[in-house]
Order: structure tokens, then C-alpha cells, then sequence
């Protein structure tokens, strides 16, 4: 084989192990999709059938039918809004406080911080939990909801922070000199610069709270307050047999994450590549 | 001296500044880690019920952990190890392969990754109901697949000793995360090291474990880190497709806990359980950490 003719084969198994993995990917969702406008039947039928006689969209008003999955929307899209509003807000105050300010409390605040992003849930969890029963606040939404308010998790103020080290001082010495404050050059010149990563960090939090499942469970008990991952489960609990009606539930969860990452996925991308490697 | 006065009058003001700015984030540290972590400790070394009295019981808790009296201990501490050692190397290693075949000069490469990191958003409650049915011994998609090519049946899910194997390919979809670190890695492999390679007439293979994989180790070692510290805790898994089944053969160790904690309401122990995880981090994070001076590189520094 010549030089040539070898690279180009290399080539041809790249693809090939490319689009192999692909579509490995790619097929459970499909399947999830297809199956979820077939009849029951029609799901296991022998050869398999790859898309559905006629499109069974009646499955998707059956399963709001049968769960108020309306109601999972919208205690799922409130979460989300007072999540990442909160989220984005003081992870991103935080950010400035530790890489903007030169202040006394600077260093022991981020070990502090960083320290606790090693802590697992599961030692936390629990005393939280009985804290936030001890004030009444368990089955609602408010305690999924105020961690994001303060400070939003370790990750986001560490992804936030790496950012605003990379925009030059001299920005805000300029603004200071002028006799800006600080609350000024947050929301005028820092902010306005790191757009890209504060969609990041709003993405993480939408994606890590409309598939937290723990979170629900543990707080929510009454079906009307339930988020759409957790009303899914009820779903898999109960209807093992009826996998259209389960497939279909599971793609009303899947979609609205699809959608949302699809929308931000250069940035979110570009996110993880910048936190991973430096940290 | 005025200016001094004046600057030290400026830096108080820039401590009220930093302090007020980072207020959320500390109070968020105080209420939601260091506190809780000091109450878990606290009921750790107690009978904590929520309905009688609590007591101080002093080790009894641990006593009942590692004496064996919890006979779901060791057997969730197993399963969980066996977890971790199956799906942290597997899952580098994937991610690793995919990330090179991605580093090579291919069309479409963002196309690629975007696919590649899609199953990672994917919410694990949903795809677990379709992992359920994929792998259903009776009727599941690769069961059927098998057949037809006049392959046995496997008894995925369903079986006590395929079940954390099952989980760990399930696992596996999901490496978008660790392959786009290792992707950002690989670009910052200097170029003049493979050339140099290339020059004294090493071929791939020679590339890959003189200079590729070398230069890499600091971003192996953080995804190692990461996926230990993340695969002791998964719980969504074991709670949708498996409860724990069957015969406990997935108790995940977090699951394990959830129920101590949050249907037998026994929260003293499940603290003792929660520290006995946190413990179990830290003293692997401390050995990998001290080990990564043996075999970690970090370039020019």
C-alpha cells in the first residue's frame, strides 16, 4: 500500500468508527421516539418495524389523560425560571466578589468553596432535609429553589470565576478611576463580557434541574406538586406494561432538555472544555 | 502619613465590597455544606428517628455497619466498588478513543461531538425507561436483535450477576462530558512533539504512548477523579430500573441509603452511612492524589 492509499484508508475507518458511534447514540432515543406513536402491539412486532403504520399521536393525550403531566410542566418550568434566575444572579455575584475584589476574606471564602464541591449530596441531604421540614417548607417547591439563591453550587461560581480572571484588569481600574463603584462594573462591564458564560452557567442549571430527580423525590410529596422527572417515574412505576404510554411520557421529558441544549450547545461545549482542563 | 490612612480607609472599604458581593455564596456554604455536614456528623452518633427521642448512642451505628449486624452494608459497599471499577475505566477509555477519532482532521467534527455529548443531557429518568425495556430479557430490543442473528438470550437486567455489567454499557452512553474534556486536551498537545516523532519515523501507535497519552495524564487524572467521586454516588439509576433488585444485587450504596434515610426514617444511621461514603471519598481522592505524582505530568511547571 502506498502512503497515500494508507491514509485514505485510515481515513474511511475514522468515518466509519465516527458514524458507528453516532448512530449508537442517537438510536434509544429514535427508538424512544417511534415508539412512542405505536400501538403496543406494534412496538414488539417481529421483524422490527422501524416507524410506526400510522402515527399513533393519541398516546401523548393518553398519557396526559392518565397523569397531570400539564401540572408536572408547570411546576417543572417554575423551578426552572426561579432556578436559574437565582443561579445565574449571585453565582455570578460570587464570581466578582472572588476574582474582581481585592479583599481579606477572598482566599478562605474560595477554599471554602471549592472544599465544598468535593462534599457528596449524600452527607448534606439529610440534615438539610430535616431542616427545611423543621420550618414547614417540604412539600414545595421553595427548597429546591433557595440553595440556587445563594450562590447556586460550587461549579457555577468555579466556571464563572475562570471567566472573569480572563477579562483584563486594567477594564475596571479604568472604571475605577472614573469612580465607578463596584456594583457598576459588574453589571456594566463585566457582565455585558461574559455573556457567553453566564448562558453556560444557566444552562447547567436548567439541565441539572429538570432532570434532578433526588431533589424532587426526597421534598415533593403530593402528586400536584411534582416535576415532570418525577411524575415520569410514577409513570414507569405504574404503567409497566403499557410501554407506548411509557415511551411517550419519557419523550415529553427528553424533548424540552433536546431543545434547550440544542439552542446552547456551542456554548455549553465550550463551557465544560474551559472548566475541565484548567481546573 | 495621609496616603496610607487613606489606602487602609480604601481597603475596608474594598473588604465591605468583597464581603457583601460573596454574602450569598457564604451564606449558601454555611446553611447548605458546613452545617448540614456537621449535624449529619452529629446524628451519625445517634438514633435519630424524627418520631422518638433522639439519642447519643456513640459508635453504635458505625458498630452495627462494619459488625455486620446491617446485613445490606457490605453487600451495597460491593456493588457500588464493582460499579466503579467497571464503569470508570471503561468510560475512559471510550471517551479517550472517541475523543482521538474526533482530534483527526474529520468533516463535521462539531456535528460529531454535539451527537457524542447529546445522551448526556438526556434526563436519567426518561432513558431509563428506556433502558428498562432495551435490555427486557422477554421482549427487549437487544434480546430481539440477538435472536435473529441465532445469538442466546441474556438475562440483562434480570439476572444477579449481569445486572451492574448492564448498567455499566447503559453508562457508557453517557460519556459525552468526559470525551469533550479529553477533545480540549488533545488540542493542546504541542505539535512539535508528534512531529518530532514523526520525524525519527514512529508511526501511531509510538505517538500515542510517547508523547499523546504522556502529555494527557493530567486530564485523565481529572476525569479519574471525577468519575470515582460521581460513580459512588449514583442513585437515579438503581431507583428507577433496578430498585436495588434483583435480590439486591444493584443496591447502589447512595440507594441504600435513601432507604435507611427516607422510608425507614432511621436517619442516625443513614448519617453514619452518608459519612462512611464521604470517608471513602476522601481516602481514595487522597491516595489517587499522592499516586499521581508517580505517573502525571504536568508540562513546564
Amino acid at each position: 500500500m502506498t502512503a497515500k492509499s494508507k491514509k485514505r484508508f485510515t481515513t474511511v475507518i475514522v468515518y466509519l468508527l465516527l458514524i458507528a458511534g453516532s448512530i449508537l447514540c442517537l438510536m434509544p432515543l429514535f427508538w424512544m421516539l417511534r415508539s412512542s406513536l405505536m400501538t403496543n402491539v406494534e412496538i414488539f412486532m417481529v421483524p422490527i418495524r422501524w416507524l410506526p403504520e400510522v402515527f399513533q399521536w393519541e398516546n401523548y393525550r393518553d398519557v396526559f389523560e392518565t397523569l397531570p403531566f400539564l401540572k408536572y410542566y408547570a411546576n417543572s418550568l417554575t423551578l426552572v425560571v426561579f432556578v436559574v434566575s437565582g443561579a445565574v444572579l449571585t453565582s455570578s455575584l460570587c464570581a466578582y466578589g472572588l476574582s474582581r475584589i481585592n479583599w481579606a476574606g477572598k482566599k478562605i471564602v474560595f477554599t471554602c468553596i471549592m472544599g465544598s464541591m468535593m462534599l457528596p449530596v449524600a452527607v448534606t441531604i439529610i440534615p438539610t432535609f430535616l431542616m427545611f421540614r423543621r420550618i414547614g417548607l417540604t412539600n414545595s417547591l421553595i427548597p429546591l429553589i433557595i440553595p440556587a439563591w445563594l450562590g447556586g453550587g460550587a461549579f457555577y461560581i468555579f466556571l464563572l470565576r475562570q471567566f472573569f480572571l480572563s477579562i483584563p484588569k486594567d477594564l475596571d481600574e479604568a472604571a475605577r478611576i472614573d469612580g465607578a463603584t463596584h456594583l457598576q462594573i459588574y453589571s456594566k462591564i463585566i457582565l455585558p463580557l461574559t455573556k457567553p458564560a453566564l448562558v453556560v452557567v444557566g444552562m447547567f442549571a436548567f439541565m441539572n434541574t429538570w432532570n434532578d430527580f433526588l431533589g424532587p423525590l426526597i421534598y415533593l410529596n403530593s402528586d400536584d406538586k411534582y416535576t415532570v422527572a418525577l411524575g415520569l417515574q410514577l409513570f414507569v412505576g405504574s404503567y409497566r406494561a403499557e410501554w407506548q404510554l411509557m415511551m411517550a411520557a419519557a419523550c415529553l421529558v427528553v424533548i424540552p432538555a433536546i431543545l434547550v441544549f440544542m439552542i446552547g450547545q456551542k456554548y455549553l461545549i465550550e463551557g465544560i472544555t474551559m472548566t475541565g482542563v484548567k481546573g | 502619613m495621609p496616603s496610607k490612612a487613606l489606602s487602609k480607609k480604601r481597603q475596608r472599604k474594598e473588604n465591605v465590597w468583597g464581603f457583601l458581593f460573596c454574602l450569598p455564596c457564604i451564606l449558601g456554604f454555611i446553611f447548605f455544606a458546613f452545617l448540614p455536614m456537621c449535624i449529619s456528623l452529629y446524628y451519625s452518633f445517634t438514633d435519630y428517628n424524627i418520631i422518638s427521642k433522639c439519642n447519643f448512642v456513640g459508635l453504635a451505628n458505625y458498630q452495627n455497619l462494619f459488625g455486620g449486624t446491617d446485613p445490606y452494608f457490605y453487600k451495597s459497599l460491593l456493588v457500588t466498588a464493582l460499579y466503579v471499577a467497571l464503569s470508570v475505566p471503561s468510560s475512559l477509555i471510550v471517551a479517550f478513543l472517541l475523543a482521538m477519532l474526533l482530534n483527526t482532521n474529520v468533516k463535521g467534527k462539531g456535528i460529531f461531538r454535539t451527537i457524542f455529548y447529546l445522551p448526556s443531557i438526556v434526563p436519567v429518568v426518561g432513558m431509563s425507561a428506556v433502558w428498562l425495556w432495551v435490555f427486557n430479557s422477554d421482549f427487549g430490543l437487544v434480546n430481539m436483535l440477538l435472536k435473529s442473528v441465532g445469538l442466546p438470550a441474556v438475562q440483562w437486567l434480570s439476572s444477579e450477576t449481569m445486572v451492574i455489567p448492564t448498567l455499566v454499557i447503559t453508562n457508557l452512553w453517557t460519556i459525552g462530558s468526559t470525551m469533550v474534556i479529553f477533545l480540549a486536551g488533545l488540542q493542546d498537545v504541542p505539535r512539535q512533539l508528534l512531529e518530532a516523532v514523526e520525524i525519527d519515523g514512529g508511526g501511531g501507535f509510538k505517538k500515542l504512548f510517547h508523547v499523546i497519552i504522556p502529555m494527557m495524564t493530567p486530564t485523565i487524572f481529572y476525569n479519574l477523579v471525577m468519575g470515582i467521586i460521581n460513580g459512588f454516588q449514583v442513585f437515579t439509576q438503581a431507583y428507577v430500573i433496578t430498585q436495588g433488585g434483583p435480590n439486591n444485587a444493584s443496591l447502589f450504596y447512595v440507594y441504600y441509603l435513601y432507604r435507611e434515610a427516607f422510608e425507614f426514617m432511621r436517619m442516625g444511621s443513614a448519617c453514619s452511612i452518608a459519612w462512611v461514603l464521604f470517608l471513602i471519598i476522601m481516602l481514595l481522592t487522597g491516595i489517587m492524589f499522592k499516586l499521581q505524582k508517580k505517573w502525571v505530568y504536568y508540562g513546564g511547571e
